[in-house]
């Protein structure tokens, strides 16, 4: 006991040196917890008593050879790594774009024999944890530190998996010979960085776009989608490309507007974007979209993405604006190949041309669902059912269409008109089992009844998209699905969500997650607004809106939800009170436009159907219905009463009780035109 | 004449024209022009543009964006005469940028850019400009490029 008291005495001055040396490196090669508590023990082991006098010598022999050693391995792998971030550079600029499959054999290998050296090593090299301090925004090609790729750029270069990042960070030298602009970036294919990147190609992340573009003069923004096509807008998908008289449409995608004009589905034409490769070097920045690339990783930490590919694109900004997939039955996915064959999970333009096709050529298509998508779906093809000869039959659930929407007696009245429009109304279905038989399909419902048709278009909700949710450490919600954000639809400091994916936090309305096409643009303008330090919450309420045929349309705010209580106030409706009269009127496109364009008046395409109103005595031919909570107006629907969101807007704005309902009816003069 | 009926949680309430014809009682909380929250219109309170008006579409986002910024931004800070007279290059610049992208600026737009000149009075003075200015000079929602671009604009009109 005493013995070790004297060694320890005799020994304490060489290990605090010892230790200090230890500590001074801990501090400069930055940290990592796991590591010292493997310095310390060390120290203690390596100057194991030996007793007597003698072990100085001993230990002082021990240290220098560690620290020779150290130094050989330290230049040893600087030098090679020098050598191999010199033939990297060879490699790019001679541009030839093979997958170096030595070179993750290479950094493997090296790192956990470094990792090993680092244990037994006291002393560690300068570790270019000047690295790290080199990093943070910097020049576009500069690698993020957590890298644990050996290369200083990014690039398309194979990478490691991140657990072991933490370790290699620290074992696996950097180069420190970093050049100052890294290498030429256009040469690459991908930048690898950007001050602006947006997840998702859609109609919230070019909105985004948009707001950072007008905030941020000579902004760089990278749009990243796994989709083939350039941003576009997807309510045409379900109405307008289907009334086109073009026997091309789903080629050009192109529709024709109320008004008369015609437009693309996409918001804008390719030459609008630049190219992926060219946005580092844009003077005035621009746009770009690089499409058919997922992305499947994120690091918060590091504030960079990993591509399928395994490219690696760091950010100053980041939008999650990744949207759903449609969700499917479980009957049908258990059903198997052949009824999977015959199903469509609308949402792309890639399904609407299939299903485009598969209409022309079946005889009968089964929608279920009976939402907007559903619905909207229905009235589509019913109206086709005349010209080719196609059965349209549509199932749900609900007592009727738009059930969990409307209030049942409207939900009723609708579908009346969803029937009226060709198609076969199927109520309170629930679809028990599909089975593939003689190349038709079989659906049996729970109450025993079986409908036979060709193919199946399933509209039953959106699973909003949270893949990169694990990867990033982001919040889901639990009741709304989506990713968690707050009323400034910020996620994390550099990241913001919106659109379909984004559950936020509605001053007014409390939190929720919407799935329009308003509130997409909304959002991602304010997300945009936000990502150039506007910090402003959500305010400006999104609306959304529906037509099923000619005869109803409508448009709404707020949340309607039918299990609401519910006020609505009713008159009659003339001809003119079609969604057609409403848009030839204000000459708008489309209906959210109408409030803000006041674009110029052309001659309206004529309409194949005839517009008629029956005239018995419940007719909900035009009117205003209030949804209620807690007495507080918190959802409005216009219905076929149009140009009059402002005032609705205002009226939930202001949140306030109203006794009379019939009284705040009378602000929207539903009598006029 | 009206009538109420109620259905479950539900009322209808069916309204004629004269039973709406007496002014609503119904109070609205005043608007606060100033709110920082609020959409603004294209000019904000303090007199600056703003950029991200829904009305502009996509002029200030595109490839011609900066030029067209500077030149709507000499216009409307002008405090000449003609107003915008001393903004000829800019305009001849946003012009030059703009016919390398027909695409996305189509050039036939002399009907439109005058009735986007009216109704971008709001902001200058002058209701047309000079045949000095070329025709493509404000954006609004009448030239067909925002027309294409204009689709998700969504604001109230302030």
């Amino acid at each position: 006991m005493l013995k070790c008291r004297t060694v320890w005495k005799k020994l304490a001055p060489l290990a605090r040196a010892s230790s200090t040396v230890c500590r001074q490196n801990v501090r400069r090669t930055g940290l990592t917890s796991s590591r010292i508590p493997a310095c310390v023990p060390v120290a203690h082991m390596s100057t194991g008593p030996a007793g007597g006098g003698r072990e100085n010598q001993l230990y002082i022999l021990l240290v220098g050879a560690a620290c020779v050693g150290g130094a050989i391995y330290t230049y040893r792998t600087v030098k090679g790594d020098s050598q191999r971030y010199q033939d990297r550079i060879e490699e790019i600029s001679s541009r030839s774009y093979k997958r170096a499959t030595a070179e993750p054999a290479t950094p493997i290998q090296s790192e956990p024999s470094a990792v090993d050296a680092t244990e037994t090593e006291v002393i560690l090299e300068p570790e270019p944890e000047a690295a790290p301090s080199l990093e943070p925004e910097a020049a576009p090609s500069l690698e993020p530190e957590a890298a644990p790729s050996l290369e200083s750029e990014a690039a398309p270069s194979p990478e490691e998996p991140s657990p072991p990042a933490p370790d290699a960070e620290v074992a696996v030298p950097e180069t420190t010979e970093l050049p100052p602009g890294g290498p030429a970036p256009d040469s690459l294919k991908v930048p690898s960085h950007t001050p602006y990147l947006l997840i998702g190609g859609g109609t919230a992340s070019f909105a985004a776009a948009r707001s950072i573009r007008a905030r941020d003069p000579g902004a760089k923004v990278l749009i990243v989608t796994d989709e083939s096509d350039p941003p576009y807008m997807r309510p045409p998908l379900s109405k307008e490309l289907w009334f086109s008289d073009d026997p091309s449409v789903t080629e050009t995608l192109r529709f024709k507007q109320w008004n008369g004009k015609e437009r693309s589905i996409y918001f804008q034409p390719p030459s609008f974007y630049i190219n992926a490769e060219e946005l580092n070097g844009a003077e005035n920045g621009g746009v770009a979209v690089l499409t058919g690339k997922k992305v499947v990783h994120m690091d918060v930490r590091g504030n960079k993405i990993k591509l399928d590919d395994d490219t690696e694109i760091s950010y100053d900004k980041c939008l999650i604006a990744t949207g759903g997939v449609p969700r499917n039955l479980q009957v049908i996915e258990r059903a198997g190949e052949e009824v999977m064959k015959k199903t469509t999970l609308f949402r792309k333009i890639e399904d609407f041309k299939s299903l485009d096709k598969v209409s022309r050529n079946v005889k009968s298509i089964t929608i279920i669902g009976g939402g907007f998508l559903g619905s909207e779906l229905a009235c589509a093809l019913g109206r086709r059912s005349t010209e080719y000869d196609l059965e349209v039959v549509q199932m749900f659930p609900e007592k009727g269409n738009m059930g969990k929407v409307l209030p049942e007696y409207l939900s009723n009245w609708t579908t009346e008109k969803v029937k009226s429009e060709g198609v076969k109304v199927i109520s309170e279905a629930l679809v028990k089992s599909v089975v593939c038989k003689d190349d038709k399909l079989e659906i049996k419902l729970k109450d025993g009844r079986l409908v036979k048709t060709d193919h199946i278009v399933a509209a039953v909700g959106l699973e909003p998209n949270v893949d990169l949710a694990k990867s990033a450490g982001l919040e889901v919600d639990s009741d709304f699905g989506g990713f968690r954000v707050n009323a400034e639809l910020q996620a994390r400091s550099n990241i913001w969500v919106a659109g379909d994916a984004a559950c936020f936090y509605d001053i007014r309305l409390g939190r929720r997650r919407v799935e329009h096409h308003d509130h997409a643009v909304v959002s991602g303008r304010l997300a945009g607004e936000n990502m150039t330090g506007a910090n402003k919450p959500y305010w400006h309420q999104s609306m959304f809106w529906s037509d099923l045929g000619p005869d109803v349309g409508y448009e709404a705010i707020g949340i309607v939800d039918s299990s609401l209580p519910t006020v609505g106030v009713f008159a009659k409706a003339t001809a003119k009170d079609t969604p057609k009269a409403a848009t030839e009127k204000s000459g708008t496109g489309i209906r959210s436009e109408s409030e803000t364009e006041d674009t110029a008046t052309s001659p309206v395409a004529s309409l194949t159907l005839a517009p008629t109103v029956e005239q018995h005595q419940d007719e909900y031919g035009k009117g205003v219905i209030f949804y209620l909570r807690d007495k507080v107006v918190v959802g409005i629907i216009l219905w076929n009463v149009f140009n009059r969101m402002p005032i609705a807007r205002k009226i939930i704005k202001d949140g306030e009780e109203h006794a009379d309902l019939n009284e705040v009816a009378k602000l929207f003069n539903i009598h006029d035109d | 004449m009206s009538y109420c009926k109620q259905e479950g949680k539900d009322r209808i309430i069916f309204v004629t024209k004269e039973d709406h014809e007496a002014p609503s009682n119904a109070e609205l909380i005043a608007d606060d022009p100033n709110d920082p929250y609020e959409e603004q219109g294209l000019i904000l309170p303090n007199g600056d543009i703003n950029w991200n008006c829904p009305c502009l579409g996509g002029m200030a986002s595109g490839p011609c964006g900066s030029q067209f910024k500077e030149a709507f931004s000499c216009f409307h800070y002008s405090k000449e005469e003609v107003k915008g007279s001393e903004c000829i290059d800019n305009f001849r610049n946003m012009q030059e940028c703009m016919q390398r992208y027909p695409e996305l600026y189509p050039q036939e737009e002399d009907k439109e850019s005058s009735q986007a000149e009216a109704s971008s009075s709001s902001v200058s003075a002058a209701p047309t400009e000079g045949s000095a200015l070329p025709p493509e000079t404000d954006s609004t929602p009448a030239t067909s490029t925002s027309d294409s671009t204009s689709l998700i604009d969504n604001q109230t009109a302030s």
